[in-house]
């Protein structure tokens, strides 16, 4: 698969890192504004498609690994249901951190401006989900690109 | 034949939209909402997150996310699959 023309690639060199990081902005401020690990992820896999379809699959073939991709999915899963099974004390996905004044756990009331440091494992959960589904939504995307690309994929 | 099962089915589909609309639920008046003033009071006491979405999904509906999860990562294998490479 051949890349695009000069001007799609200098803008997707400008444009690809604030995508990124308005996705993991998303993604990190899932429990205080609108958004959350879904969303955040299919932001920043939008990015890496943008970089798929302008360079090409061949160029950018050393830069997003697939193998990396999968690894990265699989532990963002075992991530989320790991914190699922850390509440188990309680019962399943119990929030055990919320309002403990440690880590996300400071105790908020009513109408405030909002505090990153809250929620308990809401924002932990939020990462793991994210990573799972930037990986696997650019997973998807790597897989179809690289079907009709005729030297091996390593 | 196949005119009369058309119309047929467009009487069918007719009924029932037209019944459905007629006894539409008046708007702007739920029948039940315990469950919604429950999360909106109790919450962000609950959880500490502002956004009630958010404590709802993976809070009190974990169990759900993660099976949203699953469904992406089935969805992944699947495509895998679909798009692997023989060996010749």
């Amino acid at each position: 698969m051949r890349g695009m023309s000069k001007i799609v690639r200098t803008i997707t060199n400008i444009l690809y890192s604030f995508i990124i990081i308005f996705g993991f902005y998303i993604i990190m401020h899932g429990h205080l504004t609108p958004g959350g690990g879904f969303q955040g992820g299919a932001v920043v896999a939008s990015a890496f498609a943008l970089l798929v379809v302008s360079y090409g699959a061949l160029k950018i073939k050393d830069m997003l690994k697939a193998k990396n991709f999968s690894v990265s999915e699989c532990s963002g899963l075992l991530a989320f249901i790991g914190l699922g099974f850390l509440g188990i004390g309680t019962v399943f996905f119990y929030n055990f951190l919320a309002g403990k004044g440690g880590l996300f756990g400071n105790v908020i009331y009513g109408i405030n401006p909002g505090d990153l440091n809250t929620a308990g494992v809401l924002p932990l959960m939020n990462i793991a989900v994210g990573i799972e589904v930037l990986s696997g939504l650019t997973l998807i995307i790597l897989y179809m690109f690289n079907a009709n690309n005729p030297k091996e994929e390593k | 034949m196949n005119k009369k099962i058309g119309f047929f089915a467009f009487a069918v589909v007719f009924v029932f939209f037209f019944l459905s609309a007629v006894y539409l639920h008046p708007f702007g008046e739920p029948s039940e909402t315990d469950m919604d003033d429950y999360f909106i009071d109790n919450g962000q006491n609950e959880t500490g997150a502002n956004n009630v979405v958010t404590s709802i999904v993976f809070d009190y509906r974990g169990y759900d996310t993660l099976g949203e999860a699953t469904v992406l990562f089935t969805a992944v294998a699947g495509v895998a699959v679909a798009f692997r490479r023989l060996k010749k």
